[in-house]
């Protein structure tokens, strides 16, 4: 029996979507074949990394990767300008964590500042992301959207409950935009359409379908990436074609597995390589579900994955 | 290829004789489709459809043992390419490389750490399944004496003969014979002496070879010597060969029928960066292995691998449960506050995970529901007041605790009148809808 390549070719292809501007500008998406499947078709953009700073010292991060960055933390720029100089950053993502009302409730006005700081510090795009407070996240991306207006930044993340002035706002200042739903298909799809209703172009979003750390969840985010990339390509389902967001780092960093030290937990090993480990891996599962965009926090978890990722391509 | 139900049918008497134990012939052709039971139960099926219907039913992905005894580990047997079609049958073995050059007292630390391997996480047990002798001395005899002695420091652990050397393969093979040893590899220079060894011994080959043609002829030719057991190797090193290779032959099995390919597959992972090593371990769990070799597995290693095995093998349709207890999240006292939830994994994932952020050391009493998540089990009856009353009673929390008030989910916010009345003495306090609250809840009562 001779052997005959098995090739599918696929009808649909995920959408390009490009952001910041001038020669650091980033395409992620435009494959139109499942994740690294080269043989049968096109991948013209690797997936991409983004370093996790925040706009207040990370006190809530774990030692293992609050030390990486103890230097520089105390400050966003200075964070974000290690991350592009020192780390090569190929892409930031500003979490405005201080905005949250449990947190220090700090004003849209204030947050808007230090977008506008941190943007003129650095020349990588920037991902900008609210405090996952959903009233509140309605104002403060509505002016962090307009803080970063001619900067082509990716802005999230709208969700069922305030997409309306977040998508308003992105549209106005002609950003990208993260559109959030809870690990189910049909509630991200629902969501892209009600977005693309209001006018927003649907090549300007990106999915974000929840993340789920290794051993919490993991298997439920990878099978729904792995369902919209099969509904975007192999059915051609145009609500289903927006690059796919992974944002890994807020739910590795909170496990007990990153955090639980040696002597508590001796069977599991060295807590360093396991909090590294557990934020790789988990980032691995998702990129070989389909994510084009990731969000990561240490600086050697991100290494590993960049380096898994040139082995793919 | 697998017949479907109707196909199968055609092939039944068609007299619903009830004999094979299902009410219709129809039924039953619909379990054997399901592979959930075998032919042999109709008594009256003919010659003819035990011929044709026995060949349909092999599998598309041959199943065998890796191994012998309890810990055997079951290799193949999958039908579908993406884990929610259904689900991933049999979790890939992880397997430990150890080179025979060794020293003794390095071959027995390697080997003793496989075997106390074992940890447990959410009720599964997990270990490394195998230990990989590589044969790098040149040497038979040390070959053989470092073998002897990898099986008996690991006496549950599944032997590979990492061996291309006919003359020394055999000679491993034969001092552990009882431990049905994987001989890895049979190649084009050396097939015909090493199927010669896993046919008389009984053992299963992994056929070695550089893309999936080559691979296809060799195994091709290992059937024609009369070997059935065979693992694939296609040579994949970079993660990229990785998943094209093993994609192609998953769906030459499955959608082509292509039975040369039609055997579990085998990775080699090996890589100087640790981490690194396990996130292309996880490229290959996730997309099809049913073998992988590693270099090291250190006690993180351990940990990650067989997190993301589960995560991958867990089926789909099943939803994940955690044990039913009262779990402590931080070190909680006598005064702190006591929530009530079901034991979907994701629910408790997710509750658990919200206290931990509130920082409020809390009781997390998690309820068995089947693995369903509130609002279906409270739908479903599973999670009523009478039931929460008697869980909560049972327990003895009353007598850890100084309060006797018990916080639920805001999604069920109406069991809390009934909950008043078959607890008695109970507070009950409405919590938030969604688990995001819970930091701002938990943090505005301690205030």
């Amino acid at each position: 029996m001779a052997y005959v390549v098995p090739k599918e070719s696929c009808s649909g292809k995920v959408l390009n979507v490009d952001f910041g501007k001038g020669n650091k500008a980033l395409n992620i998406g435009g494959e139109n074949c499942l994740p690294f499947l080269s043989f049968e078709g096109e991948l013209p953009n690797r997936p991409v990394i983004a370093y996790e700073i925040q706009d207040i010292p990370p006190v809530d991060w774990p030692d293992t990767v609050q030390n990486a960055y103890k230097d520089v933390s105390g400050d966003p720029v200075t964070w974000a300008k290690y991350c592009q100089n020192e780390l090569k950053a190929k892409a930031i993502a500003l979490r405005l964590v201080s905005t949250h009302p449990d947190r220090d409730n700090h004003s849209a006005e204030d947050a808007a500042i230090t977008i506008k700081d941190v943007l003129s510090a650095i020349e990588v795009p920037l991902i900008i992301l609210g405090s996952n407070h959903i009233e509140k996240d309605a104002t403060v991306l509505v002016a962090a959207a307009e803080a970063a207006s001619g900067y082509n930044c990716i802005i999230g993340k709208a969700q069922e409950g305030n997409y309306k002035t977040i998508v308003a706002a992105a549209l106005a200042h002609n950003h990208k935009l993260i559109a959030m739903s809870e690990l189910d298909i049909n509630l991200a799809k629902q969501l892209n359409i009600l977005i693309t209703q209001m006018g927003f172009d649907k090549e300007k979003l990106i999915t974000d379908p929840m993340c789920s750390a290794l051993g919490y969840g993991l298997e439920y985010t990878y099978s729904v990436m792995e369902r919209i990339r099969l509904a975007g390509l192999m059915q051609n389902d145009a609500t289903m074609q927006p690059p796919i967001l992974g944002d890994v780092g807020m739910y590795v960093w909170k496990v007990k597995e990153t955090v639980a030290s040696e002597s508590d937990v001796p069977e599991w090993g060295t807590l360093a390589e396991r909090g590294v480990a557990w934020e790789a891996m988990t980032a691995t599962g998702m990129i070989i579900a389909g994510t084009n965009l990731l969000i990561m926090r240490h600086p050697k978890a991100i290494e590993t994955v960049e380096k898994t990722i040139a082995e793919l391509i | 290829m697998a017949l479907t139900g109707v196909q199968i049918f055609k092939f039944l008497p068609k007299t619903n004789c009830k004999k094979c134990g299902f009410p219709t012939c129809l039924a039953f052709a619909m379990a054997l489709a399901q592979g959930k039971i075998s032919l042999e139960k109709c008594p009256d099926v003919s010659e003819e459809a035990k011929k044709t219907l026995g060949e349909a039913s092999a599998p598309p992905i041959r199943t065998f043992a890796l191994g012998a005894g309890d810990n055997a580990v079951k290799l193949g047997g999958e039908t579908v390419l993406f884990r929610h079609d259904k689900k991933f049958f049999n979790p890939c073995a992880l397997a430990i490389n150890i080179k025979d050059s060794l020293g003794d007292d390095e071959l027995v630390e390697n080997a003793t750490w496989v075997a106390t391997s074992e940890l447990n996480r959410v009720g599964q047990k997990l270990r490394v399944d195998a230990i990989s002798v590589e044969y790098a001395s040149n040497n038979s005899a040390q070959y053989e004496k470092a073998v002897k002695l990898v099986a008996e420091k690991a006496p549950d652990a599944a032997i590979i003969l990492n061996c291309k050397d006919a003359v020394a393969a055999e000679a491993a093979v034969k001092a552990i014979a009882a431990r049905k040893p994987l001989i890895y590899a049979a190649t084009n220079e050396n097939a015909d002496a090493m199927a010669n060894i896993a046919k008389t011994h009984g053992v299963p080959l992994c056929a070695s070879a550089q893309g999936l043609e080559a691979l296809s002829a060799l195994t091709e030719k290992l059937q024609g010597l009369g070997v059935n057991d065979i693992v694939l190797d296609s040579g994949a090193k970079t993660a990229k060969e990785i998943i094209e290779h093993n994609t192609q032959i998953r769906r030459s099995a499955l959608k082509k029928g292509f039975k040369p390919l039609g055997f579990p597959v085998l990775n080699c992972v090996i890589r100087e960066d640790s981490i690194l090593e396990a996130t292309i371990a996880s490229v290959a769990i996730a997309k099809y292995a049913s073998i992988v070799i590693l270099s090291s597995i250190e006690k993180w290693k351990n940990l990650v691998l067989f997190t993301l095995r589960q995560n991958i093998y867990t089926d789909p349709q099943v939803p994940m449960q955690v044990e039913q207890k009262i779990y402590n999240i931080g070190e909680p006292t006598a005064e702190s506050p006591l929530m009530i939830t079901t034991n979907f994994s994701l629910t408790y994932f997710i509750v658990s995970g919200e206290i931990e952020n509130s920082k409020v050391p809390s009781r997390l009493a998690v309820m068995d529901s089947e693995g369903l998540s509130v609002l279906t089990a409270w739908a479903a009856g599973k999670f009523t007041a009478a039931k929460i009353a008697q869980f909560i009673k049972d327990s003895g929390i009353e007598g850890q605790i100084k309060h006797k008030e018990l916080i639920i989910p805001g999604q069920v916010a109406i069991l809390s009148g009934a909950l008043e009345d078959k607890l008695e003495g109970w507070k009950i306090t409405v919590g938030p809808r969604e688990a995001n609250a819970i930091p701002t809840f938990l943090k505005g009562r301690v205030a």
